[in-house]
């Protein structure tokens, strides 16, 4: 059972990187978004405050009588909501700032981050977002069953998911993210709308980021806005590197291990351990966080390349890429 | 009315003098390595940590000069280990190590300390008590823009009139041409990351004089508003790193006067983005033509 949880928390994160990754993989000629952590704060708080129970309202809102949201959206209205919104906010944010310049975009992004998690926090918007205070209640990945089972959702959930950026991809708008992100320049020449494009990937990034937030709130049980900070963005985006950064089923494989390494295969290094009447030394809490990025700290340094580089899983047995493709930077 | 802000004032003035020393570390190694160095705020966590373990063993008069070498030490390391194996790669591989960097010695340290937080140790006459007007205040409060105006000065003129300042300005102004050249950038950029973590020690002794328990993530949030400043003053730019600062510590006082004290945080980022707006190169950022 326990093992199941992990594998769900695998799933759930996993999710939350590929989403990332939609966003990585267009706007990576236009310098890291680092704000996803707020998006993700936008969804998961969408999704929590549209779907906690009526009857829980009082309960949960109460230092603010019960909130100002007097109705509830079935689970699934919720989920797309919460990237709706995600999205709806990207693209007024990504009016002005998508102007910058890679740094620059970043900071900006980070920034905005920090805006969204002040607000949400902010006394006034009690009501809807319940201050500072926790959202609770909400239905999660535990009482969520599809065909009799609460093991499905989130893998059904991802899979669409990991669908629709395929599809987004291999489509004429994802070849001309891919033609902005290889040389801005070139591909403005060649028509490319750069501005309207940036937007465009922006705004996809975000609503999956907004969705990745919900699955998260789902899995949590809890969510709070304090917890989505710029150190989330940094979590997902070695997921993104370590996989690969061009490579979506190496996100997939990427988040898995992440999640496991972290969670689950290196929790012994956090109990001492006695074998026979010798002391194991350094082991005790916090150990594995260490040599957990350690580790990450190899892989970036070693195999800068991640574990798929920018090929798919299901292009390892054909022949190798063409040249074009590796000359690239 | 003036008596109510003074102290907000004073703190303010404070609080940016210690986000410039932190900025000058950031807006250097981007002047020279375009690299956002995130874990800059963590060699500055390190420090006040380094200060609270060394106190227990040596007198304050060792004690500080000790932590500042242990730090440009840190520093040093930093440099060889996680950005020199990448200096040919893309640059999103070196934000990555450097992200990579410090989320290592968030958790080293978070080892080190057990997770606990740490009593700063006070260092004395810093952190005597002033009256100024009707504010008592600090000596640090008043030692730091001082400290910090001196120290930059003595920067600009390293930059401005010193061999390697020279081999600096020709690093950050083209990389690989002054390569050719024979300037040992390797040498180069170790000294920025020298002098910038020199900095970010000073600065930590004198933040942590106000701010006086030391966590593993306590540099995350001085670290990003020193980047924040760097990036408000024009990247690159040391003096524009240390007037915008100087301009967030005393905004971000203000709105605590204000009495909005949750938003100073978000303040500061919406001034920065209302400034790149105006000006995408910051305040006195260079405008740098774009080669195709």
């Amino acid at each position: 059972m326990r093992k199941m949880s992990k594998l769900r928390l695998g799933v759930c994160l996993t999710v939350v990187a590929l989403l990332y990754f939609g966003a990585w993989y267009a706007e990576k000629s236009m310098g890291a978004n680092l704000g996803q952590a707020g998006f993700m704060l936008v969804g998961a708080y969408v999704y929590a405050v549209f779907t906690i129970p009526l009857k829980k309202h009082a309960a949960v809102y109460q230092y603010y009588n019960g909130g100002i949201i007097q109705f509830e959206l079935p689970l699934i209205v919720a989920l797309l909501l919460a990237g709706i919104v995600a999205a709806l906010l990207a693209a007024l944010i990504g009016l002005p700032v998508l102007r910058l310049k890679s740094d620059y975009l970043a900071i900006a992004t980070l920034g905005f981050a920090e805006i969204i998690r002040a607000v949400v926090q902010w006394d006034s918007l009690g009501p809807i977002t319940n201050g500072s205070n926790l959202l609770k209640t909400y239905p999660t990945f535990n009482n969520t069953k599809i065909f009799g089972t609460t093991v499905l959702f989130p893998f059904i959930v991802s899979g669409v998911c990991i669908a629709l950026i395929l599809l987004i991809i291999n489509s004429t708008y994802g070849r001309a993210f891919k033609a902005i992100r290889d040389d801005e320049v070139a591909a403005e020449a060649m028509g490319v709308n750069l501005f309207h494009h940036k937007e465009l990937s922006f705004v996809i990034s975000c609503f999956f980021a907004g969705i990745g937030g919900a699955l998260l709130a789902m899995f949590q049980g809890t969510v709070q806005a304090n917890s989505f900070k710029s150190a989330m963005t940094y979590d997902v985006l070695l997921m993104v590197v370590i996989g690969g950064m061009g490579s979506v089923s190496g996100s997939v494989i990427a988040s898995f291990l992440y999640i496991a390494c972290s969670e689950w295969w290196l929790r012994f290094l956090d109990n001492p351990l006695t074998i026979g009447s010798f002391n194991v030394p350094l082991l005790r809490s916090g150990f594995r966080m260490v040599v957990f990025s350690a580790v990450i700290m190899v892989v970036v340094l070693f195999f800068r390349r991640g574990i798929m580089g920018d090929k798919e899983l299901w292009n390892i047995g054909m022949r190798r890429q063409k040249a074009g493709r590796r000359a690239r930077k | 009315m003036f008596d109510r802000i003074l102290p907000y004032l004073l703190a303010g003035v404070s609080v940016g003098g210690q986000y410039a020393l932190i900025a000058v570390g950031y807006t250097m190694v981007y002047g020279i390595l375009r690299l956002i160095n995130f874990a800059h705020g963590d060699i500055f966590t390190a420090a006040g940590f380094f200060m609270v373990y060394l106190v227990a063993s040596l007198p304050m008069q060792l004690a500080i000069p000790v932590v500042i070498i242990l730090t440009v030490a840190l520093g040093f390391i930093l440099e060889r280990v996680a950005y020199k194996p990448l200096r040919t790669a893309p640059r999103m591989s070196v934000m990555i190590s450097a992200i990579g960097a410090s989320y290592l010695m968030q958790n080293l340290m978070w080892y080190v300390t057990g997770g606990l937080a740490k009593q700063y140790p006070v260092l004395p006459w810093l952190s005597n008590i002033v009256q100024i007007g009707s504010a008592s205040t600090k000596i640090v409060t008043i030692v730091t823009p001082i400290l910090t105006v001196g120290l930059v000065i003595a920067l600009v003129a390293l930059i401005k009139h010193t061999k390697i300042g020279m081999a600096m300005r020709a690093v950050s102004h083209d990389f690989e041409t002054s390569q050719l050249m024979g300037i040992r950038i390797n040498n180069v950029i170790s000294m920025t990351f020298i002098i910038g973590s020199a900095l970010a020690a000073v600065g930590s002794m004198l933040y942590f004089t106000n701010f006086s328990t030391v966590t593993p993530t306590v540099g995350a949030m001085p670290g990003l508003k020193a980047f924040v400043a760097a990036v408000f003053g024009g990247i690159g730019s040391i003096p524009g790193a240390v007037i915008g600062a100087f301009l967030i510590g005393i905004c971000e006082s203000l709105i605590k006067a204000a009495g909005y004290t949750a938003f100073s945080d978000a303040f500061t980022f919406a001034l920065l983005i209302v400034v790149l707006l105006f000006k995408p190169t910051g305040l006195f950022g260079e405008k740098a033509a774009e080669k195709v």
